[in-house]
Order: C-alpha cells, then sequence, then structure tokens
C-alpha cells in the first residue's frame, strides 16, 4: 500500500480513532488496515448493527464506517439512531452494492458518504480528509514526500 | 448465450479480484457446461430473484482462501474455517453487489441473499432456459472459481417476445 500523510486529529494532533462496522471480519481487516496506514487507530469493531450503537457510545470514535447488509439491524437504520443521539457523528457507509437508492436513503439519515467495496485506499483516505474536514490536519511523513 | 446476462458478473469479478489483490487477473478456463463443475473448497452461493433471477457460486480452494486473507489482513491468518468461509462470502458478496449495481444502472430490479456456504458438490440441476457459465481465474494467490446460472425473469421473457 502507498505511503498517505498521517492525518491527525487538528485540536490535540493525536490519531484519528475510527469504530469499524461490518458482519465480515475479513471486510473489517481490510478496513482496519486501510485506516491504520493513514495513522489512524481503530478504537472499536462490530459486527452488526446493534453492537454499532452500543460501541459507538462506549468508544465515541471520529468517523464510523459502516456496511449496509448486516444481520439483525441494517448499517442506515444503525446509521440514523446514532445520528439522533449524536448528530455531530461521522458515517461513511461501505457497500458492496451502490443502488442510488441505497445512497440517497443514507445520505437522507445523515451519512456523511457513501463507497461502494472494493474499496480503493486512496478515495477512502480522500473521503475521509473531506469528512473530517479542519477537524484532521494531514502530516506528511518522509516516505510520502 | 445471453450475455448480458453474464458479462456483468465477469466484469465484477474481475475487477474486485485485480483490486483487492493489486494485481491482475486472468482468465484460465471457461466451461458453458454446468455438469462438469465440482466443488474445489469453500464455496459461497448468492440467490437473486427478481427482473433476473439464478444463483452465483463462488468457490475457492483453502489454501487460496488462506492466502487471501492473509494478504488482505497484512499478516498471516490461521487456516481457520470460519475465516476461509468469511473470506469467500466477503469476495462472492463484493463481486455480486458490483454486477448488481451494474444491472440495476440498467433499469434492472432485483432482490440479492447475503452469501450461504454451499455444500454440494454440484451446482445443481439448470433449465433449458438458463444461461450458465464456469469460469476460473488464476490470481497470483492461487484459482477463484465462478459458476453462474441466470435467466430473465417470466414476465420479462414475456415482454421481450411480445416487443419482437
Amino acid at each position: 500500500m502507498s505511503q498517505f500523510p498521517v492525518l491527525l486529529r487538528s485540536k490535540d494532533r493525536l490519531p484519528v480513532r475510527y469504530l469499524i462496522v461490518d458482519d465480515s471480519v475479513f471486510a473489517r481487516k481490510n478496513l482496519a488496515k486501510m485506516v491504520e496506514s493513514y495513522g489512524g487507530k481503530v478504537a472499536g469493531e462490530a459486527g452488526d448493527g446493534c453492537t454499532a450503537i452500543t460501541e459507538y457510545d462506549r468508544v465515541q470514535p471520529d468517523v464510523v464506517l459502516m456496511d449496509i447488509t448486516m444481520p439483525q439491524m441494517e448499517g442506515i437504520e444503525a446509521a440514523e439512531r446514532i445520528i439522533r443521539q449524536h448528530p455531530q457523528a461521522r458515517i461513511i457507509m461501505v457497500s458492496s452494492v451502490g443502488y442510488q437508492e441505497n445512497i440517497v436513503a443514507a445520505l437522507q439519515k445523515g451519512a456523511r458518504h457513501f463507497l461502494q467495496k472494493p474499496v480503493k485506499a486512496e478515495q477512502l483516505y480522500d473521503i475521509l480528509k473531506y469528512v473530517l474536514g479542519d477537524d484532521a490536519v494531514a502530516v506528511a511523513t518522509p516516505a510520502a514526500q | 448465450m445471453r450475455m448480458e446476462l453474464i458479462q456483468p458478473f465477469i466484469n465484477a469479478a474481475d475487477a474486485v479480484l485485480c483490486e483487492t489483490l493489486q494485481s491482475p487477473t486472468r482468465i484460465a478456463d471457461v466451461s458453458m457446461d454446468e455438469e462438469t463443475y465440482r466443488r474445489k473448497g469453500v464455496a459461497a452461493m448468492i440467490h437473486i430473484v427478481g427482473d433476473i433471477e439464478g444463483r452465483v457460486i463462488f468457490d475457492l480452494d483453502t489454501a487460496t482462501a488462506t492466502r487471501i486473507a492473509s494478504y488482505f489482513s497484512g499478516e498471516p491468518v490461521e487456516a481457520s474455517e470460519e475465516m476461509v468461509r468469511d473470506t469467500v462470502c466477503e469476495l462472492a458478496n463484493q463481486v455480486i453487489g458490483n454486477a448488481v449495481t451494474t444491472l440495476n444502472d440498467q433499469g434492472m430490479h432485483f432482490r440479492v441473499s447475503p452469501p450461504s456456504v454451499h455444500t454440494a458438490e454440484t451446482g445443481g440441476q439448470g433449465a433449458e432456459d438458463t444461461e450458465t457459465l464456469v469460469m476460473c481465474f488464476d490470481t497470483p494467490n492461487g484459482r477463484v472459481y465462478m459458476n453462474i446460472s441466470m435467466r430473465y425473469h417470466r414476465r420479462r421473457r414475456r415482454e421481450n417476445v411480445a416487443i419482437v
């Protein structure tokens, strides 16, 4: 994976903290590897929408990467419930199915962005920079220069 | 053969495998004979119901699935049954998801089942109006097999005939 400038939180220059939600362990590991390559920290993981809600309350991440099709509770519903309790939550939906209606529904419920699998590292990085905005700063590493 | 039913799945499999493994893949073998297919290792099946209907089986042997999972994690993973199943199901999920997104963009509507582990030795008996393709992709981590069986929904087939 190519080197990316590290993304740090603007307020304290600490790593951005992520909650990764996907019923596939394989998919969670892949996303974890990517966000760690951007200097981030995986604060929590969840395999379904219900656990995502409790984990959000527990770890208070900076960003949530949320799959859509999951058992017990789907990602769009989980996103809506998290945002209702935490309007500042930054949730990026990540799904293999990129139906227009899914994307629109997710954004209407308050998700900040949508990314279709397979996830490209460069795309996720750009979306994270966009979603974090001024709350994150990119710090060039020697390898990335 | 009605390639418009099959092509999105071929394109999606190629794209997903290339992107996930970060290297080109090669189609090693293609067969339209469903009866020659025998399960190679761990297989995931996804059913599609709607304007087109059928099923797709994604099949990898254990060693290939373990290598792919290790590649993805960035570290060696244990060849546990659970990890192998999860890897195959997620790959199948991504391939099918991409394919049905293309078909949905073309105006088709359907429901896709979550992937389930396919334990039978064969792919099952197809019907006369079913398009079937069994493909083998060569990847740097081993071979990946995809068995597609699709047809237009009866109502849509009648509409197509009426137009003609």
